[in-house]
């Protein structure tokens, strides 16, 4: 029978279709496994309601656990509690920066009106002065970001709590 | 009327609400005035079809023929949707855009807060997911609001004219009639009576800092509640129920 550590190694397999070099447990978006009457349970997260990956990851899934000869599983979505960007894990937030995507910061940037914009380090060159050119980037966790510095655009992964 | 009942259309309005302003702003896919507000507002259309999705998927639930949020989407007729008429108004120029969304965004986000403090979990737990997204919304929407009306003279007079436009459309966020009563009663929803005292504040402090007025002109126009629409929305809905009437119970 089918441990669930050996699910979770799996999974360590299955990869963030929009940022490929994170797996979904990196992510943090894998929110519990559990093997009952040797079924392996499943429950995963999206990071925003809309996130048009979510099917794709649970396919993903499904494909990756039968490669591995695991028939008996279920996969299933779960929005409470929310996801926040403490779940990602300190070594996914070291890939994404390699990657060159700014990961997350410890503050959300959350206040409404006019506070002070969030000091994001450039991934590329660590400058401190880069610029906000939108919140909203390439896909709904991120925003995007230009270094004063090196002048690189890049995307900032939001920091959601 | 049941509680079941008073919940099944609470949801109901929630979601169109959404539904129906994600349609509008996914208009702007590949129009949007600059690149990074193509992106943005697309960006808050999924986000609010997402929002959407589950608030249409726990009415379903609750019908008393169960329902698919896309049975609710995409087959009702035009009577039965039950979002306000401001989130139905076209596009316009990018002012009356972000005003639209300002107007809403400043109701959506204490409504949300409120909610957390819902007796029905599920609904609590939509709330919770949703509110994080509609804090940037909000920031956006209201960013732009000021940036434009504290602009140049020709933004200044254009999102004035687009508050002008609009403005007699929010009043109608505020409806309550006996659905609300049922629920408040649970502890389900708060009333709108303390929602409004936090969107007349944001309202007010933006409005401010962006210099434009509220109209003095104090009509009000109302009906999207209670089914009664603008003229608009009939094209929204040919427009987004298209494939589906055409191809009927077609999935991605």
């Amino acid at each position: 029978m089918v441990s669930e550590k050996e699910i979770y190694a799996l999974l360590e397999g299955v990869f963030d279709p929009e940022v490929p070099v994170l797996s979904i447990i990196d992510l943090g978006i894998v929110r519990s496994v559990r093997v009952e009457n040797e079924t392996a349970l499943i429950v995963i997260t999206p990071t925003y309601i809309g996130c048009p990956a979510m099917q794709t990851i649970e396919k993903d899934i499904t494909i990756q656990l039968e490669a591995n000869g695991i028939q008996d599983f279920e996969v299933s979505t779960s929005i409470a509690p929310a996801w926040t960007t403490d779940w990602m894990s300190e070594k996914g937030k070291k890939k994404l920066k390699a990657y060159g995507i700014a990961p997350p910061q410890d503050e959300a940037d959350k206040s409404v009106l006019f506070a002070d914009p969030l000091v994001v380090p450039c991934p590329k060159c660590d400058a401190q002065e880069t610029k906000m050119i939108s919140q909203f980037g390439s896909t709904a966790c991120k925003a995007h970001y230009q270094c004063k510095k090196c002048q690189e655009p890049f995307d900032y992964f939001k920091c959601l709590r | 009327m049941t509680k079941q009942e008073a919940l099944y259309q609470y949801l109901l309005r929630m979601g169109d609400d959404s539904l129906i302003l994600g349609q509008r702003l996914s208009e702007l896919c590949g129009h949007g005035p600059i690149l990074e507000e193509d992106i943005a507002t697309t960006n808050i259309s999924l986000d609010l079809i997402g929002q959407a999705t589950l608030l249409l998927e726990y009415a379903g639930s609750l019908a008393e023929e169960p329902k698919s949020n896309d049975e609710l989407a995409f087959l009702r007729i035009e009577k039965e949707y039950t979002n306000t008429l401001l989130v139905e108004q076209p596009n316009g120029n990018f002012g009356d855009t972000m005003m639209r969304q300002f107007l809403f965004d400043a109701y959506r986000k204490p409504l949300l807060e409120h909610l957390l403090e819902s007796t029905d979990n599920r609904l609590s737990g939509i709330a919770e997911k949703a509110l994080k997204e509609t804090k940037y919304h909000l920031r956006h929407s209201s960013e732009w609001v000021i940036r434009l009306g504290d602009g140049t003279e020709e933004s200044h007079a254009k999102i004035q004219a687009a508050l002008d436009a609009l403005f007699r459309y929010a009043d109608e966020l505020f409806f309550e009639n006996e659905v609300d009563a049922i629920l408040l009663k649970e502890g389900i929803i708060p009333s709108a009576k303390v929602i409004f005292p936090f969107w007349k504040k944001t309202v007010t402090e933006v409005l401010e800092m962006a210099t434009i007025d509220l109209p003095k002109n104090n009509w009000k126009f109302k009906g999207g509640r209670e089914g009664r629409h603008s003229e608009h929305m009939g094209f929204l809905l040919a427009e987004m129920q298209y494939m589906q009437r055409t191809y009927p119970n077609m999935e991605w």
